[in-house]
C-alpha cells in the first residue's frame, strides 16, 4: 500500500461484526457513516466518542476562568494524553484476490491493526454495490442505523459525478430491502435529500 | 418506451396472469385491451391486457402517502415501493419446440412460470397469430394502440352466421360496410343487404362529414342496388338496378305472425290470418283487405273466427296494405331477380328508402329471405343428390340489421332467420347480424353466431348478453366497456385466434376508397386475361 495512505487509528477491540480503534490524534475522527479499512476488512463508521482514559473516571470541569476553549487545552497539556478518542465501525465487506466482496469476512480484524480512512477512489469503488446496505441495516449500535445509513451514502454521493442519481438508485435498494417497513425508508430518504 | 413491461409474479389458469410492471413503464401507458407476450420457459403465451392496478409494498403508503412533490422521494419509490400491475388474460400459446410451432397457436392449458418476462406484443407477434393479408385475409383494422394491420380470415368468417354489434352510434355500420367488402373481395359468398336506412348502396350518413361512398360506387360491377322506394333513391340520385314491389298474394300468415307485436295483433288475430289463408286460399289478403260488409259475416260464420280478431285482423292488413311498395299483385318475380344478380356474384343491396318503419322492414327481410332460403335449400339438396360441388348455390350472406325484431325470444322461432342462425350454413346461407340491443335477441340464436364484433355496449344485459359463454368473460368485460365510444370494437370467435379490441379501418376518406379498392378487385378466381383469349 501506498505511503500516502491516511492512517487514524488503531484497533482495540475486534469482533467478525465490527471493530473498535483508537485514534492516533484526539477529535480525529473519521465522519459518522465514512468508510475506513483495517487490512483487507473494509467497514462503515457506525458510532465515535471520547472519554477519559480511565475506565469509569470522568474528566472534570476546568474552564471556569479560561477565556477560550482552546485555552482550557493550553493551560493543561496533559489533558491530551488524558482522553482519548474512539470509533466503532461496522465490518460490511472485504477484499479478496483484489476484489470487493460486501459481506463479512471470514475473520475478525487484528488487534492493533492499523485503520485507515479511505481516499475517494477506494469509496468509488466500494459503492459500487448496495449489498452492504442489508448489512447495516440488520446491525444494531447506539447510534440509529437510519443516520448511518443516511450519513454513509451521502459521503459516497459526493465522491460520484452525478450524485443525485447515486442516492435515488441507493434509495430504490433501500425501498426494496425495506418493502414491509416504509417508515424506515422514508426516514432515510428524508436524510438523505437535505444535500 | 420499451416493449419489455415487467414479470409475472402470479398467475392461475382460472384467474389470469399478475404481472408487476418495470420501473420504467407507466400504467398509464397500459391500456386495457392491448396485446402482451409472456415469455414462458417452454413456450410463449399471448395475452391481452384486462386490469391495471396500482400497488404498494407497504399499506401504510396508501394510509399516509409520502411527499411525491419532492422529486427526489417520488423517484426512489416509484416501481420500488409503489408499482404498477396488469393483470393479463392469456388467449393462447405458441410451443416452444419446432413441432409446436409449425402446429400453430394452441389454447391456454398451463401458466407462464414465476418471473417470466412479459413484453409488448410486436407487430411479428400478432402477425403471427392472425396472418398476413392475403388471398383470405382481410385487413379490418389495427389492434388498439398498434400499427400492425389486424387480419381478418373472411373465408372462415363466412362459414357461420356472424353478429355486429354496439349501441347506436358507435361505427356498426362503418365496420359492417368494411366487413361487406371484405367478404366481396376476399370469400366466395356474396352478400344480401337488407339496407334499412339506405346507408350501404349509393352512399351513407357520416356524422360531422360529407356523405361517404357506398359500396356501389366502390365496386359498380359487383354490387346492384334494389330498391322498395324508387322516388327516394331517384331524389338520392342512386343508380339503381331494380325496383321491388311485393305482390299481397306473396304474403303468407307466417310474416303476419312475426309482426303480431309490430301491428299490435293480438294472437287470435295472428290465429284468424291462419284459418283464412286455408278458407280463402293463396290471395287471402287481398281478399280480405277488400271484402265487402256481406261477404265478412258469411265468412265469420263459416268459420269460428271472433269477429274481435277479425278487425284486429283487418287494421293490421291495412298497414301493410298501405306501404307503397306493396301492390295487390307483382308483376315482376323480385326473388328470382335477386337470386339471379347473386348466383352472377353480384351483391345485392335492398335500399328501403322512405318506408324506414320497423314493419316495412321486417316484412320485406323476412319475405324475401324466407323464398330465397327455400331456393338455396332446393339448389343444395340437388347438388348433393347429384353429388357436385358445381351445382352448389354460390354461398351468401344475408345482413339485417336491428336484428333483435327477428330474433328475439317471440318471433325467432318464427322468422326464416332463426332457423338460418341455428343451421350454421347447412343451405350455403349465413346472416351478418347487426344490433344495438343483443340482449333482445333469442339465446341459443346468440350462441350459434360463429363469430361477434362488438363496439361499445353501455347497458349491462346487452354485455351479457354478447359475452355469454365466451372464455375470459368477465375480463372481456372490462375491455368491453372501455372500447371507445366510436370506431373501436372487440371481436372474438369461430374467425379468429383470439379475442382482440381493434380500431377498424378508416372508412370514407379518398384514400380509404383507393386502399379499399386497389387490393384485388373481386373474383380471384377469374383467370388470367391471356388464358380467357385462348379460348375465344
Ligand atoms: N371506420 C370508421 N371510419 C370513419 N369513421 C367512422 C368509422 N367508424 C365510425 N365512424 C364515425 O362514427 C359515426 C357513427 O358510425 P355508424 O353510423 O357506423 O354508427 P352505428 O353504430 O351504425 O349507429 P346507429 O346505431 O345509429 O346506426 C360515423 O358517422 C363516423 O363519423
Ligand atoms: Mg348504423
Amino acid at each position: 500500500m501506498s505511503t500516502k495512505q491516511n492512517k487514524i487509528a488503531e484497533v482495540i477491540e475486534a469482533s467478525t461484526a465490527q471493530f473498535t480503534a483508537q485514534c492516533y490524534e484526539l477529535y480525529e475522527v473519521p465522519s459518522l457513516g465514512a468508510l475506513v479499512r483495517t487490512g483487507d476488512i473494509y467497514g462503515i463508521v457506525a458510532h465515535a466518542e471520547t472519554t477519559g482514559m480511565e475506565p469509569g473516571r470522568k474528566p472534570i470541569a476546568r474552564g471556569k476562568d479560561a477565556a477560550t476553549e482552546e485555552a482550557v487545552y493550553k493551560d493543561s497539556p496533559q489533558l491530551k494524553k488524558l482522553l482519548r478518542s474512539e470509533f466503532t465501525a461496522a465490518v460490511v465487506g472485504y477484499r479478496k484476490e483484489g476484489k470487493i466482496h460486501q459481506y463479512l469476512p471470514p475473520q475478525p480484524a487484528k488487534i492493533h491493526a492499523f485503520v485507515y480512512l479511505c481516499p475517494p477512489e477506494e469509496v468509488d469503488e466500494f459503492s459500487k454495490s448496495f449489498t452492504f446496505l442489508n448489512i447495516l441495516i440488520n446491525s444494531a449500535f447506539s447510534v440509529p442505523a437510519e443516520e448511518v445509513i443516511a450519513s454513509s451514502l451521502r459521503q459516497m454521493s459526493h465522491v460520484r459525478e452525478d450524485s443525485r442519481s447515486f442516492l435515488v438508485s441507493a434509495g430504490k435498494e433501500l425501498a426494496n430491502l425495506l418493502a414491509s417497513n416504509i417508515a424506515r425508508v422514508r426516514n432515510i430518504l428524508e436524510k438523505l435529500k437535505i444535500d | 418506451m420499451t416493449d419489455k413491461l415487467g414479470i409475472v409474479v402470479n398467475a392461475s389458469l382460472e384467474k389470469g396472469v399478475e404481472v408487476r410492471l418495470d420501473a420504467p413503464v407507466s400504467v398509464e401507458d397500459m391500456v386495457v385491451g392491448r396485446y402482451v407476450t409472456i415469455e414462458g420457459q417452454k413456450r410463449r403465451f399471448f395475452g391481452m391486457i384486462t386490469d391495471v392496478r396500482l400497488g404498494v409494498t407497504d399499506e401504510s403508503l396508501s394510509i399516509s402517502p409520502p411527499d411525491v412533490s419532492d422529486p427526489f422521494i417520488a423517484d426512489v419509490l416509484n416501481g420500488t415501493s409503489n408499482f404498477g400491475q396488469i393483470h393479463v388474460t392469456p388467449m393462447l400459446t405458441i410451443g416452444g419446440d419446432a413441432d409446436a410451432i409449425a402446429e400453430g397457436p394452441q389454447p391456454v392449458k398451463t401458466i407462464p412460470a414465476h418471473y417470466c418476462a412479459v413484453n409488448l406484443a410486436t407487430e411479428a407477434d400478432i402477425e403471427n397469430v392472425f396472418g398476413k393479408e392475403d388471398k383470405q385475409r382481410f385487413f379490418v383494422g389495427n389492434p388498439l394502440d398498434m400499427e400492425t394491420k389486424l387480419c381478418l380470415n373472411l373465408e372462415e368468417f363466412v362459414k357461420r352466421s356472424n353478429g355486429i354489434f354496439g349501441k347506436s352510434g358507435t361505427g356498426k355500420t362503418f365496420l359492417t360496410r368494411i366487413l361487406l367488402i371484405g367478404i366481396l373481395q376476399k370469400s366466395k359468398a356474396v352478400n344480401l343487404i337488407f339496407d334499412m336506412h339506405s346507408e350501404y348502396g349509393w352512399k351513407g350518413t357520416h356524422e360531422g362529414g360529407a356523405p361517404v361512398k357506398g359500396l356501389k360506387q366502390l365496386f359498380p360491377s359487383n354490387v346492384a342496388v334494389f330498391t322498395l322506394d324508387e322516388e327516394s333513391s331517384r331524389r338520392r340520385k342512386v343508380a339503381t338496378d331494380y325496383v321491388v314491389k311485393i305482390g299481397l298474394n306473396e304474403i303468407t300468415p307466417e310474416d303476419v305472425s312475426i309482426l303480431r307485436s309490430t301491428l299490435n295483433l293480438t294472437d287470435l288475430a295472428v290465429e284468424a290470418a291462419y284459418q283464412l289463408r286455408k278458407v280463402l286460399g293463396k290471395d287471402w289478403l287481398n281478399k280480405v283487405l277488400n271484402l265487402g260488409e256481406e261477404e265478412l259475416e258469411d265468412l265469420l260464420k263459416a268459420s269460428n273466427i271472433h269477429e274481435g280478431s277479425l278487425q284486429s285482423l283487418k287494421r293490421g292488413l291495412g298497414t301493410i296494405g298501405r306501404l307503397g311498395f306493396v301492390v295487390p299483385e307483382a308483376k315482376d318475380d323480385a326473388v328470382k331477380n335477386i337470386l339471379d344478380y347473386l348466383q352472377q356474384g353480384r351483391n345485392v343491396v335492398l335500399e328501403f328508402g322512405r318506408y324506414q318503419e320497423i314493419a316495412a322492414y321486417l316484412l320485406v327481410a323476412n319475405l324475401l329471405s324466407r323464398r330465397i332460403y327455400s331456393s338455396y335449400q332446393r339448389k343444395m339438396e340437388e347438388a348433393i343428390a347429384a353429388d357436385s360441388d358445381a351445382l352448389k348455390p354460390r354461398p351468401l350472406v344475408i345482413t339485417i340489421e336491428e336484428a333483435h325484431k327477428f330474433l328475439n325470444p317471440e318471433v325467432a322461432d318464427k322468422t326464416i332467420f332463426g332457423t338460418i342462425a341455428r343451421e350454421m350454413r347447412k343451405y350455403n346461407v349465413s346472416l351478418l347480424v347487426i344490433d344495438q340491443r343483443p340482449s333482445g335477441i333469442n339465446e341459443e340464436v346468440m350462441s350459434q353466431l360463429g363469430t361477434k364484433i362488438t363496439c361499445l355496449l353501455d347497458n349491462e344485459r346487452d354485455i351479457d348478453a354478447v359475452l355469454s359463454g365466451v372464455s375470459g368473460k368477465n375480463e372481456l368485460k372490462s375491455v368491453l366497456a372501455r372500447l371507445a365510444p366510436k370506431q373501436q370494437a372487440l371481436i372474438f370467435g369461430h374467425a379468429v385466434p383470439m379475442p382482440v379490441a381493434f380500431q377498424p379501418r378508416e372508412y370514407g376518406s379518398a384514400a380509404s376508397y383507393k386502399d379499399f379498392t386497389s387490393s384485388s378487385p373481386s373474383s380471384p378466381e377469374k383467370p388470367p386475361e391471356d388464358i380467357e383469349k385462348l379460348w375465344e
